[in-house]
């Protein structure tokens, strides 16, 4: 049908489709240098996250891989002369694994009552309990132990101190457990129920399984955040021999406190074996978190995989 | 898929499928592939359930309202309705997996030949051994191997190694899954397609013999050759464990089921046999239903 009011309400259509579309050229640029100013801000940012990183990595690298030789790995520390630092080594592998093991099975269990087993209002409030507690200094959590374990007791231990880091890592294994509890998907719980096993044995037998490569990742960075940490050890074992000494109950030699020591001697070769002491502790810390982060992608990949 | 003619009549039920493949109906087909395999689940009269003036709710929403039905022995008993009408929370109540969920509420009875599964006397864990569950979406362990997956209910049950390894099998066979897996039992659960997980979840709730399966839309995840494969199956079990199927598609109900329920709104609005609720359904709901007016 011929209709020339439908002809030009076409061409009307047009127009105005054509000025919607093209309207606004400076608008256009506005939008354009906008969005391009702020990607700028972003890549800035995160350039300088990486960057001061890199900038840590890089000195305490150059300024510590000087110190550190075979004869700084195994021979002990000394007020005079060279020395290493096998003492310390061994005193905070000592002091790492027995706060470990007083840490992670306490965290996972509390983990799997907060996830599984307990009610929705308890597990809130543990939950709460244990991000405060997260945020408590460390200093805090040293002198608590100093006036729990060591003023009853009239010496500092290794076992002092291990209780320290076991009370800064319970709150980081018991989170990250619980985190990866909860996402193990509830059809594999209902599965399990639905078999006709019992609520605990599901948790043992399908959910924690299913959750474990996580756990794992979450205790190795505790493990690798404990390793650091210098004021719990300040007040617990912070005296310690000129050798090697590997039992919990005497004060043993640890890599944070040595680094302090050393810092403040007058002694120039001290302040290098600081710097030798860092950079191994930095390169342990490093490597933990690698293979931590490299379990993790693993094992979210299994799960992943369950259609 | 299309819903077919208007009103679908006997010779839908008995013969074309509309289907990809245009084999002629389970029920018929299945008798001599039932003869090949070897039977799973305790033979005889069989287990009935009952469900007496059932209702559930979800906190203060009520899903299932007063809902009497049976599931025969020896037959396989299907629930359609549109999405939300309730059946899968019905399903639910009979294996008191309603239950888990926080804030859920049931009444009523459900009787398993005879025994009420509800009372305070009966053992939940015990319930959901002799009642077995398949979901919707196929949820094998993904920690464990074929092996385990299936080995898994007889594991919680106590069964001693040494027999784990005859009922791993009766069970795949049962689940037509044995000769696809045989060769590869220790791979993981995961490392199957869509419809071989399913038949794997199958052959983990067959390997407990329960009297009783149910089934939450099992096939809706599953392509067409698959959700044949498992229909043709549970038409096979139905001999021995008593099938119940919950599912949105009418023409799985008419190919597999002996007897329908058709619910709507929480309500059981008609039950009978698969055939008269298709053709000659007394409630007019129903018969709007299967003739693809809603839902």
């Amino acid at each position: 049908m011929d209709n020339p009011h439908q002809a030009s309400s076409v061409d009307e259509a047009r127009a105005v489709t054509v000025s919607a579309l093209l309207a606004g050229e400076e608008r256009l640029r506005r939008r354009r240098a906008a969005s391009a100013a702020v990607d700028a801000c972003a890549w800035a940012a995160a350039l300088l996250a990486v960057g001061v990183l890199a900038a840590v990595v890089v000195s305490v690298a150059v300024k510590g891989a000087g110190a550190i030789d075979a004869s700084f790995l195994t021979q002990s520390t000394a007020n005079f002369g060279g020395g290493g630092i096998a003492n310390a080594l061994a005193g905070t592998a000592i002091l790492v694994a027995v706060a470990a093991l007083l840490a992670i099975p306490t965290g996972i269990l509390v983990a799997i009552y907060t996830s599984e087993l307990g009610g929705a209002r308890p597990a809130v409030a543990i939950r709460y309990v244990l991000d405060i507690l997260a945020g408590v200094p460390t200093i805090v959590v040293g002198i608590f132990v100093f006036g729990l374990i060591v003023v009853p007791q009239h010496r500092q231990s290794g076992f002092a101190g291990s209780v320290a880091l076991a009370v800064v890592m319970l709150p980081l294994v018991a989170r990250s457990a619980h985190e990866v509890l909860r996402l193990v998907p509830d059809s594999l719980r209902e599965a399990g129920l639905a078999l006709g096993a019992s609520r605990w044995r599901t948790v043992v037998s399908v959910v924690v399984p299913a959750a474990f490569s996580g756990m794992v990742t979450g205790a190795l960075l505790a493990v690798a955040r404990a390793a650091g940490e210098t004021a719990p050890l300040l007040f617990t074992t912070s005296i310690f021999p000129d050798f090697v000494q590997t039992d919990p109950a005497q004060a043993l030699p640890n890599i944070p406190v040595t680094i302090f020591r050393y810092s403040e001697s007058p002694d120039p070769v001290k302040h290098a074996q600081a710097w030798g002491a860092a950079l191994v502790l930095m390169l342990f810390v490093l490597l933990v978190s690698v293979i931590a982060r490299a379990l993790s992608a693993r094992g979210r990949r299994r799960l992943g995989s369950a259609r | 898929m299309s819903y077919g003619p208007k009103t679908l009549d006997a010779a839908d039920l008995a013969g074309g499928r509309g289907g990809p493949t245009d084999e002629p109906v389970a029920a018929a087909g299945a008798r001599p592939a039932a003869e090949r395999r070897e039977p799973v689940g305790e033979a005889g009269p069989g287990h009935r359930v009952e469900l007496e003036r059932l209702s559930a709710w979800y906190g203060g929403a009520q899903a299932v309202r007063d809902v009497s039905l049976s599931f025969e022995p020896g037959a396989v008993t299907a629930i359609i309705g549109p999405s939300g009408c309730g059946k899968s929370t019905l399903v639910r109540c009979v294996n008191r997996m309603h239950e888990e969920v926080p804030a859920a509420r049931s009444e009523g009875r459900v009787l398993l030949d005879g025994v009420d599964l509800r009372s305070p006397a009966v053992d939940v864990v015990a319930v959901r051994r002799v009642i077995g569950m398949v979901f919707q979406k196929p949820n094998p362990f993904p920690t464990m191997s074929i092996f385990d997956n299936v080995a898994a209910g007889l594991r919680f049950n106590g069964v001693r190694r040494g027999e784990l390894g005859d009922r791993v099998r009766e069970a795949l066979v049962a689940a037509g899954l044995w000769d696809e897996v045989s060769s590869r039992l220790r791979a993981p659960g995961t490392s199957l397609s869509g419809g071989q997980q399913q038949r794997l979840c199958i052959a983990r709730a067959l390997a407990v013999e329960p009297s009783v399966l149910l089934l939450d839309e099992p096939c809706s995840a599953l392509d067409p050759v698959a959700t044949l494969r498992i229909e043709e199956l549970l038409v096979q079990l139905k001999e021995r464990v008593t099938v119940a199927i919950v599912t949105h598609n009418m023409q799985q109900a008419g190919r597999i089921a002996d007897t329908t329920a058709f619910m709507l709104g929480g309500e059981l609005v008609e039950v009978g046999p698969t055939e008269k609720i298709f053709t000659r359904p007394d409630d007019e709901r129903t018969e709007q239903y299967v003739t693809g007016r809603f839902g």
